[in-house]
């Protein structure tokens, strides 16, 4: 479905990308800062873009009928979501974690951290498609919920976003990383066993009103 | 209370399928009706009529277990439906204002995939169902690229698909279709009647062709 409409598909992914890329520009040549500052800055963006590309991810569902469908279908909400979600998933959050490593060279990031940048997408991105999911479901009966969905999820997105750089961080100074590794682990077999049931309430919610 | 005429012809002692107690609805703080009863049985259609904002698509919606009654409870098989979700879900087919087509699947994918979440498996059908509903030549053009009146009838197509679903809720499943679709439609329904299934439908439009058991419900009567 996601690449029958590409500019679905490229929108969160090109957003990421510019912003890497200007923001060298934007701060100007000093590479020590630039390099100091990239873990925050990726993982910012990846998580403004995996935002991006949830907006809309229930709207044409709910528009076209479709989530109606979902309802009176004999299979459970969750089971559904779940499987919507991991489509955008693959579509957006794994495309983010193989862009990650052009970026992180471009903002001088060397090339041992790699590995803990790359790990710590892999295991945030999806908890922040499946907590933004929610957020999703819950406004997609409203008209303008873009700010309202930032609103109610950005919060949630904070310990992902500490851990996800924390990692990063740490594997730039030459710590261990397994500490943060472990803890977005955890919360990535959380969010994958309980959230569906959330976006499975919050959609029924919002379609039966 | 409405009872259908033909009960004691074609169905005497069977007992109802979908019953209405005593339903009403309130919606945005506007009561549309109350004090609502039928009972359905095999072979049943019911029409529902009303003008527009009378309460129509949400007395399907409260039949299809979409919304819940303000107050009054929903029937299948002589228990409440929710008790009976999945049971519903397998005899029912919805087809509503916006009946679920994707615009970017194909006709032939959009009803694979409805096929599909209803746990029904008929692709082999597929082809032959289009072609009754006159598509066979758009089989595989994207829905954004059919007419309002194609995209219906690809919905439309899932009722000739042969399938266990007996009973068939339908929002305005005349609009955008032509004459000669509208009076196909009609027979098939019929035929679908005929056969021991069940219709509830609202429409503006006066049915010319009409099963033994056809009862039409005016909501004005019942509104407040």
């Amino acid at each position: 479905m996601l690449f029958r409409q590409p500019s679905e598909l490229v929108n969160p992914l090109a957003f990421f990308t510019l912003v890497g890329s200007l923001f060298p520009l934007a701060l100007g040549t000093q590479p020590d800062f630039l390099r100091a500052s990239a873990p925050g800055l990726l993982w910012v963006s990846a998580l403004l873009a995996v935002l991006l590309s949830l907006e809309g991810l229930f709207r044409s569902d709910f528009d076209d009928g479709s989530l109606e469908q979902w309802i009176v279908s004999p299979n459970s909400l969750a089971i559904l979501s779940l499987a919507k979600v991991s489509a955008n998933w693959i579509c957006t959050g794994l495309s983010l974690v193989v862009l990650a490593p052009v970026l992180a060279l471009m903002l001088g990031l060397p090339g041992y951290c790699l590995p803990a940048l790359m790990l710590s997408l892999l295991l945030g991105t999806p908890i922040l498609s499946l907590i933004g999911a929610i957020g999703a479901a819950l406004t997609v009966g409203l008209r303008r919920g873009g700010v309202l969905l930032a609103l109610l999820i950005l919060p949630l997105y904070v310990p992902v976003l500490i851990l996800g750089c924390g990692a990063v961080e740490a594997s730039l100074q030459g710590l261990p990383i397994t500490a943060h590794i472990l803890w977005l682990a955890c919360l990535t077999v959380l969010a994958i066993t309980l959230t569906p049931f959330a976006i499975g309430a919050s959609l029924s919610i919002s379609v039966t009103e | 209370m409405l009872e259908l005429h033909s009960q004691k012809k074609s169905s005497l002692g069977s007992s109802p399928i979908l019953e209405a107690v005593d339903l009403s609805c309130v919606r945005n703080n506007r009561q549309l009706f109350k004090s609502l009863s039928f009972k359905l049985r095999a072979g049943d259609m019911l029409h529902i009529r009303g003008h527009n904002g009378s309460g129509k698509s949400s007395l399907l919606r409260l039949l299809n277990g979409l919304n819940q009654p303000t107050s009054g409870h929903v029937l299948l098989l002589g228990r409440p439906l929710a008790d009976l979700r999945n049971t519903l879900a397998s005899r029912m087919i919805w087809i509503g204002h916006t009946p679920g087509i994707k615009a970017t699947l194909t006709a032939r994918e959009n009803l694979e995939w409805l096929q599909s979440l209803h746990n029904r498996s008929a692709s082999s059908e597929i082809p032959l169902a289009l072609e009754k509903v006159g598509l066979r030549d758009f089989e595989d053009t994207p829905c954004h690229a059919l007419s309002a009146g194609q995209q219906r009838r690809v919905a439309l197509a899932r009722l000739y698909l042969s399938n266990p679903a007996s009973l068939w809720v339908l929002d305005e499943p005349f609009t955008c279709l032509d004459a000669e679709a509208i009076w196909q439609l009609e027979a098939h329904l019929e035929t679908h009647c005929r056969n021991g299934g069940l219709v509830v439908l609202t429409t503006h439009h006066e049915l010319n062709t009409r099963p033994h058991a056809y009862s039409g419900l005016d909501l004005r009567q019942y509104a407040s």
